[in-house]
């Protein structure tokens, strides 16, 4: 989109239209795999106030912070607890402290925007066939050694291209393009947390649903303000030990289990999704610790999603995660009693298929991101035995 | 030069017999009997500070031709010299506008073209703010942030660090001159030249934890980097000893200095002296009784990283 045609749009406050949209989910190519960047070394003059984007219209105070002395703040958004000295920014880089008032910089600044089919995010018991309108903002509270979406989770906001899509424009483009669901997605939605609410919000008030592929890295409070706004979640189990989260991650498996335990409390759909890396999360006894305790802490119901590692980012040393791998990661799982466990990244497996833990007839099949069969009745049953399925099948 | 060579693209081994030198060089009336910077007394000083580097002559009698003589080991004609300096603070607590101007001048005169030399940092306003006039094509000085080109698409790692880097560094510098300044930073205790390079990477937010050990050293040992550093000029006219790393007057003060040296770790480890020297003198605890000791300034010399020496018993310290 030229900036003109940038400023028009705003100015008009029209809804983001299909050359916009395109040029958007473009512009995030990264998203898409196409990340590659023409790389002029000559310096570009100051663009005119007009053509640049501006920083106040993405600016707005940030909802989880406290003040302290000496024009410093604590953010509550997440367990880190980032104490910001005027002039900086959290580890996320999206959030900035001026003069002691804590702004977040990405309200409204989408960076990656696509509609997705739900199987993607993966959410496999939530409205399967149906697509989500995705969207993210720059910016990540850790920094995963394998994140695929590096370029956009780990920048601040200004340096990738962005467009200005308020709430009511998202749940816009969601509507005409038929997407039921919003997804807040591919970077890290902890970070822009009032803008997912916000969203979430203009999307109830038309009939338009949220979710959000977070890695549940969160505070108590803040977590259940913005995701009870949610109408399914799906958390990112990294692994099943701190050591992992410290030096893979950057940060604490702690919380996220603990938010895990919040969301079921909260009555919230939740599936789990555990990317396998070869030698570093892989063991049997982690698997096992970790399915124990999904069914312990959780129940038998929650999916849990073992997913193929394709190397990445910073974990460029580390082969592709055998798929043998990931059965074992199954096996041990299903032996400990979990209903739903799935295989994810290996397109054709049967384990990516919905079975009946009662009569054990497959009840959706799933053809790479696409559900092509969906038994499911509408009361939440097995057609066959009438075995309730746990999820949100129907519109 | 001694064992400053080892910020040199291809650093000796430092030795047990080897000292890195550190010029600290003062100029009490350097703002006269007002407040600001004299820029005649500033570019005198700064050549005192090369001349007391470098040798050639008593400090006392330093001259333009013998600064320049100095100038002659850090670049020449076919070089494009970047010079990284600090705005972050302001104008308050930034690298002085004519201590730049004044060491353009001295690379201008050892034959760099003016084109040729950049004057950067991370985003352009930050630069304005401090009194940095942005300056693009033609055949003068180059003066503007990474905002205007970018950051390279490719990640560069070493240790816990990978980030991009700024395009400036890579594209539009054979030699990195390294001009911070000298301040208090909460996370980190102090940034002087160190982590002034946090200003050259596309991730810097993720590298404050654990007061940016071993961040700082890991990004330092970056190929681009310190393959291009030759030299580092700390402006002391101002400084910090609490509160950074935005400025704030209560807690400056004015050294009326410039530091010097080869190696950027030593540089700092003298640096630290002084911001704990002002510290205690303003009753102050230390930064390790805060629990803010810049740690990563020893992991840069550890036998992993050897980016210079942080033991005093191993820097030369040259006052003039």
């Amino acid at each position: 989109m030229n900036a003109k045609s940038f400023a028009e749009k705003n100015l008009v406050d029209a809804p983001i239209d299909r050359r916009s949209f395109l040029l958007c989910a473009l512009a995030s190519g990264a998203v898409l795999g196409a990340g590659g960047l023409a790389a002029p070394a000559a310096a570009v003059p100051l663009a005119s106030g007009a053509e640049r984007q501006s920083d106040a219209q993405f600016t707005s105070e940030a909802r989880f912070y406290e003040k302290l002395p000496n024009r410093k703040i604590r953010c509550k958004l997440c367990p880190r607890e980032c104490i910001v000295g005027e002039k900086e920014r959290g580890y996320c880089g999206v959030r900035e402290n001026r003069g002691g008032v804590y702004y977040t910089l990405v309200h409204s600044r989408v960076c990656a925007v696509h509609i997705d089919p739900i199987e993607k995010k993966p959410l496999f018991h939530y409205l399967p066939g149906t697509t989500a309108l995705s969207i993210a903002t720059a910016g990540c509270n850790v920094n995963c050694k394998f994140c695929q979406n590096w370029d956009i989770s780990q920048s601040r906001p200004e340096q990738i291209h962005a467009e200005y899509i308020p709430p009511h424009q998202a749940v816009s483009v969601a509507l005409q393009y038929n997407c039921p669901t919003i997804a807040y997605t591919y970077s890290e939605p902890v970070v822009f947390a009032e803008y997912l609410m916000d969203t979430a919000d203009a999307g109830h008030a038309k009939s338009v649903r949220s979710i959000v592929v977070s890695n549940g890295y969160m505070q108590h409070e803040s977590l259940i303000e913005a995701y009870s706004k949610m109408d399914a979640v799906k958390i990112d189990l990294k692994a099943f030990t701190e050591s992992y989260y410290t030096k893979v991650i950057t940060g604490q498996l702690k919380p996220v289990l603990e938010s895990l335990v919040t969301l079921c409390k909260m009555g919230k759909w939740t599936e789990i999704v555990y990317l396998v890396v070869p030698t570093l999360n892989d063991d049997d006894a982690e698997f096992r610790g970790l399915a124990q305790w999904v069914k312990t802490n959780l129940g038998p119901d929650v999916p849990l999603h073992f997913t193929q590692f394709h190397p990445e980012y910073l974990l460029n040393n580390l082969p592709i995660t055998p798929v043998p791998t990931l059965e074992r990661a199954k096996a041990i799982a299903d032996a400990e009693g979990l209903h739903y466990v799935y295989i994810g990244n290996v397109p054709g497996h049967r384990a990516q298929n919905t079975y009946c833990p009662h009569c054990r007839k497959m009840l959706v099949e799933r053809v790479g991101f696409t559900a092509s069969q969906m038994l499911i009745r509408k009361d939440s049953t097995c057609p066959f035995c009438r075995y309730k399925i746990p999820g949100i099948w129907h519109l | 030069m001694g064992a400053g060579a080892v910020l040199c693209a291809e650093p000796e081994p430092a030795t047990p017999s080897t000292k890195s030198t550190v010029v600290v060089a003062r100029d009490p009336i350097l703002r006269g009997t007002g407040t600001v910077v004299d820029p005649l007394r500033l570019g005198a000083l700064l050549d005192r500070t090369m001349q007391a580097l470098f040798g050639g002559g008593h400090p006392a009698e330093a001259s333009p031709e013998n600064a320049i003589a100095s100038w002659h080991r850090i670049a020449g004609p076919g070089d494009t010299v970047s010079l990284k300096v600090n705005t972050l603070g302001g104008r308050g607590i930034a690298t002085n506008v004519d201590l730049v101007a004044a060491v353009c001048m001295r690379l201008q005169q050892v034959g760099v073209k003016p084109a040729d030399i950049v004057v950067w940092d991370r985003d352009s306003e930050e630069m304005e703010r401090a009194g940095f006039r942005i300056i693009i094509g033609g055949d003068r000085v180059q003066c503007y942030g990474t905002d205007r080109v970018g950051y390279e698409s490719e990640l560069c790692a070493w240790g816990s660090v990978g980030s991009c880097l700024s395009k400036i560094l890579t594209r539009s510098s054979s030699v990195l001159i390294n001009l911070p300044v000298l301040k208090d930073h909460d996370g980190a205790g102090v940034t002087i030249a160190l982590k002034n390079m946090y200003g050259a990477i596309h991730n810097p937010n993720k590298y404050h934890p654990n007061g940016c050990d071993p961040y700082v050293a890991d990004l330092n040992m970056l190929p681009a980097i310190r393959s291009r550093m030759r030299l580092v000029i700390c402006d002391a006219t101002t400084a910090m000893y609490e509160g950074g790393p935005g400025f704030k007057p209560e807690h400056s003060w004015r050294p009326n200095s410039l530091l010097a040296s080869q190696d950027a770790v030593a540089l700092d480890a003298i640096g630290l002296q002084m911001i704990e020297h002002k510290r205690a003198e303003m009753g102050l605890k230390t930064l390790e009784a805060e629990q803010r000791a810049p740690h990563y300034i020893a992991t840069a010399a550890d036998g992993e990283h050897r980016l210079g020496h942080c033991n005093t018993s191993r820097i030369a310290l040259v006052e003039v």
